[in-house]
């Protein structure tokens, strides 16, 4: 079997982050933004497991497993946000969230 | 020797005297701030009394006595210390200063005893006295520079002491702004001494001239400049102005500070740097002129001034005069004895003109006066014989003094006959307004409503301070008699080392003496002698006839003369030729220039300008805060591409 070279590995992470980035600003969808969020952070671990691999090192797998880690911990944050705000404004999109401003 | 070795004792008298007062004065009585007040300028007096007495047991070498205290400042070669001197011409102006000036504390505790602000008028007398006291004690040109414009402060501060009254703050504000003006010249002319001599102690710098000749163009120069600050603080042609206005402040200020001691800094000043002076041809005549005329013109202004203050202020001004044609001609000695002589007589002529204010309740018009011989005695007595005085009668103080200046404009080293003429009719003048004030104050029926002003003579400490100046104003000039008939004039002698220590070696003195007992010229200059005793007859006899024997020709001669007559009333309009020719082109400057347009439009504007724009740019910047997520997004992605774009270009370039 031969090797699949790394670059595919990284043309694949681009696609994954590319699309995660599409997604995020065009959607409006709270929840759907929060996935390509998630989409772009898989991305970035799939190129930092290339790249742990193909240079026969731990440091980008114990990155990985911090991104894995902060990631849950962000799910668990962000969706309690999300619990809140759909019970407030009885609405996912975020075209109408848009106190925050001057 | 506990003075000598002390000198700052007489300096820190008074200045604790008014600090004391000016803290704590305001929640006593006025008993607790007179004994301040009083007591510590009489302290002064005995200090400088008991200086006196250790002054004389002094080697002459040991003089000028010099008591160095500290460092002031170094910068380089500058260096200032804070030092003390005496010589027989400190001794002097000490024992005038400090004697007229406690006599003047007297007097105030009656003169003031109504007013408001009791304190604060002591404690700016005390501090007044303080820096007279560092002028005339200074060692170096700074120290006397702080007590030059200490004075100045002084007196700014009590022309205004009635500061809710307009006209008295503006006196005050006209007064400083106008000394001001010839301090610029004294503080360049200063500056030049110093770039000069490299020195700004006074032993120094006459050491200096002394030894090696300067340039007469420098010397000039820095006389002249110096000159100029003494026009300004001694009020003398073209610089005379704030004077008659200071007579705004309370009189015994007018007696103290504008009469007696202040004003007569610059002719002071001129003495004690005579070693330049004797070296500059040119600035001795410009000095004499200038006194001259300023003499002359004053006393033709004082001649139909109807406020009894405004007199004795253009009289002032015109005896300031006589002293700079002293010093002018080269006889310093003679100006510093007028100026002492001048300090009794019109220091007195002012207590004496207050007395009569206080005893008609506050009129100070002589039209509205009138007959108050018989009923303030002693004021009319005393003011009588300052009047003699300075008419120059023989026999009262003001003659041997105006007598020597005379004489020596008419034959001493820089003799002028022209400046003469104008010093004897300066006289005839005084004479004839001098009695004038007082045949319209104190003879003739009363012009007032003699139900309304009760006239009382004033208290005892009014009117003691009043004998004892009579007193000296009779036997003051009697130091300087027997040069009248030809004996040793201890005055001029006792200042001799002053003026002679660092003159320039004469020309020919013999020449001087052969000449003086031969020529026809010299017979008609002796002649001559006893033309100011004349004319100041003369001018008695004028002011009786127009003033006690037809009292109507004075109305019918301004009716008849009404131009010169309203010149002269006007002050030659000179206060309205300023006024057109630098007030109003400076305040138009200041309006429309300084105020309206660098004021108004540069610094504002770009205090006003910077804010506009940080307003204006945050406005539109503040749209890219718009809440919305997905700009938000998109901001993050548009700076994530920017700065992935920037990596890689620095990348390649680091490649390549």
């Amino acid at each position: 079997m031969s090797v699949i070279p790394v670059s595919w590995y990284l043309v694949l992470s681009a696609i994954l982050f590319g699309l995660g980035v599409v997604a995020f600003v065009f959607k409006r969808n709270v929840i759907t933004i929060f996935m390509s969020i998630e989409l772009m952070l898989n991305a970035v671990n799939l190129a930092f497991v290339a790249f742990a691999r193909a240079h026969n090192q731990l440091d980008g797998l114990v990155f990985v497993f911090f991104v894995i880690v902060v990631a849950a911990a962000e799910a668990a944050v962000g969706l309690a946000i999300v619990i809140m705000l759909a019970q407030h404004r009885q609405s996912l999109s975020v075209e109408r969230e848009n106190l925050l401003k001057f | 020797m506990p003075i000598l070795d002390h000198l700052w004792i007489i300096l820190a008298l008074p200045l604790a005297g008014a600090a004391i007062n000016g803290l704590f004065g305001k929640r006593w009585p006025q008993s607790a701030v007179n004994s301040v007040a009083v007591g510590s300028v009489t302290l002064a007096f005995l200090a400088v009394a008991e200086l006196v007495r250790e002054f004389t047991l002094l080697a002459p070498d040991q003089i000028p006595y010099v008591g160095r205290y500290f460092t002031w400042m170094v910068a380089g070669p500058f260096k200032v210390d804070f030092s003390l001197q005496v010589d027989q011409l400190t001794v002097v102006m000490l024992l005038t200063v400090s004697f007229v000036g406690m006599l003047i504390h007297i007097y105030s505790t009656g003169y003031m005893a109504h007013e408001g602000g009791y304190y604060r008028f002591f404690s700016y007398l005390n501090l007044f006295m303080f820096f007279m006291l560092t002028l005339v004690m200074a060692a170096n040109l700074i120290v006397m520079f702080v007590g030059w414009e200490g004075v100045g402060l002084c007196s700014y501060l009590l022309i205004g002491f009635w500061f809710l009254k307009k006209s008295a703050a503006d006196a005050g504000k006209k007064a400083f702004i106008t000394t001001r003006v010839g301090d610029f010249g004294f503080t360049v002319g200063v500056l030049l001494v110093f770039a000069t001599f490299g020195s700004i102690d006074f032993s120094a710098i006459f050491k200096a001239v002394a030894a090696n000749p300067i340039s007469e163009v420098t010397l000039t120069t820095i006389c002249i400049l110096l000159f100029t600050g003494a026009i300004g603080k001694s009020a003398q042609l073209p610089l005379y102005v704030w004077l008659p206005d200071a007579m705004e402040g309370p009189t015994p200020v007018s007696a103290l500070i504008h009469a007696a001691t202040m004003v007569t800094a610059g002719v002071y000043m001129v003495a004690r740097m005579n070693p330049l002076f004797s070296r500059a041809p040119i600035a001795m005549l410009v000095v004499a002129i200038v006194g001259a005329v300023t003499a002359f013109y004053s006393a033709t202004i004082g001649l139909v001034q109807t406020d009894i203050k405004k007199v004795l202020a253009y009289s002032t001004v015109s005896q300031l005069g006589y002293m700079f044609l002293a010093c002018g001609v080269g006889s310093y000695a003679a100006g510093i004895f007028h100026l002492m002589t001048h300090a009794f007589f019109k220091g007195l002529l002012f207590l004496a003109a207050g007395s009569v204010i206080h005893a008609m309740g506050g009129e100070q018009d002589m039209m509205k006066m009138g007959g108050l011989r018989s009923k303030i005695p002693i004021t009319y007595w005393t003011m009588f014989i300052a009047t003699l005085a300075i008419a120059g009668i023989p026999g009262f103080a003001g003659f041997f003094s105006k007598d020597e200046i005379l004489e020596a404009a008419k034959s001493g080293p820089n003799a002028n006959l022209i400046l003469w003429v104008l010093g004897v009719a300066g006289a005839a003048l005084t004479s004839f307004y001098m009695f004038r004030l007082v045949f319209l104050t104190f003879f003739g029926k009363p012009r007032y409503d003699e139900h309304h002003i009760h006239v009382h003579e004033s208290p005892k400490n009014m009117t003691i301070p009043l004998v004892i100046l009579a007193i000296f104003s009779i036997f003051g000039g009697w130091f300087a008699a027997p040069k009248l008939i030809g004996g040793i004039d201890y005055f001029e002698k006792f200042l001799a080392p002053v003026f002679s220590m660092y003159a320039p070696p004469m020309a020919e003195p013999a020449h001087v003496l052969a000449e003086s007992t031969a020529s026809p010229e010299m017979e008609l200059l002796t002649a001559l002698t006893g033309v100011p005793v004349i004319v100041a007859v003369l001018g008695l006899l004028v002011a009786w006839w127009l003033y006690i024997k037809s009292p109507e020709t004075p109305k019918r001669w301004a009716q008849s003369l009404r131009g010169l007559y309203l010149l002269l009333l006007n002050k030659y309009y000179v206060d309205e030729i300023y006024a057109a020719l630098f007030v109003r082109p400076l305040l138009w400057l200041s309006t429309n220039v300084l105020w309206h347009g660098v004021d108004e439009g540069v610094i504002d504007g770009v205090v006003n300008g910077s804010a506009r724009v940080a307003r204006a740019s945050g406005g539109q910047l503040r749209r890219l805060q718009s809440g919305n997520t997905r700009s938000y997004a998109s901001w993050v992605l548009i700076g994530a591409i920017g700065f992935s774009v920037l990596l890689i270009a620095l990348y390649v370039k680091v490649v390549h």
